[in-house]
């Protein structure tokens, strides 16, 4: 059991400290399910196994949605700006933490005083045996003593869902075009039969924001998404292509007077 | 709860465990291969070992022998780390699955399986939901798009499918009333949870295809769209070990499905008059049969059904799936109550019960589907005002020269 604690409590506190410190906001995503896992494992050997299975199921979930949300919002590569946007959080940050010290101090303090005062806890055991077993523990205060807070928490998280969905609605202002009308419409164009052209097809950037080039150099505009060429965030291309072309024409002599010719 | 095992015991079990899945992995290849040959009209391998037994050993030695390529823009921690990842979970879900009674091994009588304690079928839940890390990782760190959007269909896929998997727990949580998988098979001893909770062991028998990336629910390794998703970039042994872990992991829920609604290691009923049929070392047939019958329908679903286009496979999971499992949910719950608290028979309850959800179900399903077939109807009507005079099939214009000199004789192609 101590063995279990050492390695679990190490490891969840390298995980912490990994997610805090990491460059990446996807490392610090991989750094917090460590920990969470660890959590479990630790909570699972103190008789705890529904808290600790449960701490798997949802924390690992929980864990991946911020995943995606990185992956969707920041980027795949690219590290986050580490400019503050939040005002003050610094200050609420160190007023957390001394919260939480002064929390854990009294809880210590609770335990030693009831030591010296001869009254002996429960213990683990002795906790599990009272209600027939740790699930049935838990499920007795969820579903008892505790109701109250646990009904009005599901309301307040299908509230928060509802809400989201309410925020993230839109009408649809056009018909879906259904997948025969877009062949018909694909195939009524010969220079689009075949598809249009792919973009980013560079090494360098495997992005949509990256155009085609057509055979003479000149760049393909329907390779790119009409939304990005309206907002402006294409990449231009030619430059580089021009001056890699250059490089390459210098290196191979041969070439250059085919070239030229 | 976990069983008083000597030392010695529990590492033969922990052995027999990885053995039994690392063959059941090679066999299930092959009779994958033999099975959906016969049904394609060919043979399949049959020249290594009698009927080509031993051709996934070969095919698996040659893997581990190709060149391991790591591309050069991946992320080389977690590349490495995805494989085993994906793989390591799916050998510990087999942990609280039972094989059978208690047995006696090397004079020490103990249960076949090598731990269970109460929330064991939690725990099962618990270590699929790790797994998936290994592929959204794998996705992740390949620096590739195919492999990027492979990893984040799986993980949408596989967390809408087990919502839909957890719910179809309950009802048998309800009815046997613990969560633990030695304590479900022992409440099954007069009656399968199959014939008490159908439209349960229903919606299992789906999310598990969809949770295992199995046809047609393999959206995430889809051939057409994304060349291999999330393994695109993988060779040698480490897309052996997501190919050792997709197989491990069809093993896995096929074993959960005989657990929890087919009564585990039981034996079916003509047999079960026998006295000898549920005790020793027999009833590891019994289990070995059923999850074989699993299997062949894996492998016969892989032979019959396309592959889902992606949006229909998740209006499936989150329209009808997850709602018709929660309706089911609140009818056992009452059955249950009602059982509890009165001397009232819930069986038939619970049949009739069945019957008007399956009812429901389908009439809804087929008003949905009048409901999209009028406005295809719709649309079509248009797009035929609209193309009277082109083919029915779009076909791409003919070169224009090319054409008028082939087309001549006959009529030619609209242009």
């Amino acid at each position: 059991m101590i063995a279990v604690f050492w390695v679990c409590a190490v490891l969840s506190v390298a995980g912490g400290f990994g997610m805090v410190f990491s460059r990446k906001a996807v490392h610090s995503a991989l750094w917090l399910a460590l920990t969470m896992i660890n959590l479990a494992v630790l909570y699972v050997s103190q008789q705890a196994e529904f808290l600790g299975i449960v701490q798997v199921v949802v924390y690992t979930g929980a864990v991946m949605m911020l995943f995606l949300f990185v992956l969707m919002i920041v980027g795949v590569d690219s590290s986050d700006s580490l400019v503050e946007t939040i005002r003050g959080h610094r200050l609420a940050s160190v007023a957390a933490v001394l919260a939480l010290l002064v929390l854990v101090l009294t809880m210590i303090n609770q335990a030693t005083q009831s030591l010296a005062l001869n009254i002996v806890p429960t213990g683990l055991e002795g906790a599990n045996a009272d209600e027939g077993g740790n699930v049935q523990g838990i499920a007795k205060l969820l579903f008892g003593r505790y109701v109250f807070a646990f009904e009005v928490t599901s309301a307040l998280l299908i509230t928060a869902a509802l809400g989201a969905m309410v925020l993230a609605h839109r009408d649809r202002l056009t018909r879906v075009p259904g997948q025969e009308e877009l062949s018909r419409e694909r195939l009524a164009d010969p220079a689009t039969a075949a598809g249009l052209p792919a973009p980013g097809v560079y090494a360098r950037h495997n992005a949509v924001d990256t155009p085609a080039l057509l055979p003479d150099g000149s760049i393909a505009e329907n390779s790119l998404p009409g939304a990005l060429v309206l907002r402006g965030t294409t990449h231009d291309v030619r430059e580089e292509v021009a001056v890699t072309r250059a490089a390459e024409l210098a290196s191979d002599p041969k070439q250059a007077q085919e070239e030229q010719s | 709860m976990t069983f008083n095992d000597p030392f010695g015991i529990i590492v033969v079990k922990v052995l027999g465990i990885f053995v039994l899945l690392v063959l059941m992995t090679l066999f299930t290849i092959w009779a994958e291969r033999r099975v959906v040959s016969r049904m394609q009209h060919r043979i399949g391998p049959n020249r290594t070992g009698p009927q080509g037994l031993l051709q996934s050993l070969m095919d698996g030695i040659k893997l581990a022998l190709k060149e391991d390529i790591t591309p050069t823009g991946a992320h080389k921690a977690v590349f490495l780390l995805a494989p085993i990842i994906s793989t390591g979970p799916a050998f510990l879900a087999f942990a609280v699955i039972p094989f059978g009674p208690e047995v006696s091994m090397f004079g020490h009588t103990t249960p076949l399986q090598l731990t269970d304690f109460p929330v064991s079928v939690l725990y099962v839940l618990a270590v699929a939901s790790v797994g998936i890390y290994g592929i959204v990782l794998a996705g992740w760190s390949s620096n590739s798009t195919y492999s990027l959007l492979g990893g984040l269909r799986s993980s949408a896929q596989m967390i809408s499918y087990e919502i839909a998997m957890g719910l179809s727990f309950v009802a048998v949580f309800l009815y046997s009333g613990s969560m633990s998988t030695s304590q479900i098979i022992e409440k099954q001893t007069s009656v399968w949870f199959i014939l008490l909770l159908l439209p349960s062991f229903a919606i299992y028998a789906i999310s598990m295809v969809g949770e295992t990336n199995r046809a047609p629910f393999d959206l995430p390794e889809a051939e057409g769209e994304l060349v291999g998703g999330f393994h695109t970039e993988y060779s040698s042994l480490k897309f052996a070990l997501f190919f050792l872990a997709e197989y491990v992991n069809m093993v896995t829920v096929s074993a959960m499905a005989t657990t929890l609604f087919l009564g585990g290691w039981r034996a079916p009923w003509p047999l079960s008059t026998w006295a000898g049929a549920n005790t020793g070392w027999v009833p590891f047939v019994w289990w070995l049969c059923k999850v074989f019958a699993f299997l062949f329908v894996f492998i016969w679903l892989r032979g019959t059904l396309p592959r889902m286009r992606y949006d229909q496979f998740m209006r499936f999971g989150w329209k009808v799936l997850i709602p018709s499992s929660i309706c089911w949910l609140l009818i056992v719950a009452t059955a249950r109550a009602l059982r509890n608290n009165s001397t009232m028979d819930t069986r038939g309850l619970l049949v009739t019960a069945a019957v008007i959800l399956l009812v429901v179900v389908g009439i809804s399903a087929v008003v949905e589907r009048q409901r999209i077939a009028a406005t295809e109807r719709d649309e079509a009507e248009r797009g035929e005002r609209e193309a009277r005079s082109r083919r029915l099939f779009p076909t791409p214009h003919a070169p224009a020269a090319a054409s008028a000199a082939a087309l001549e004789p006959g009529e030619a192609h609209d242009a």
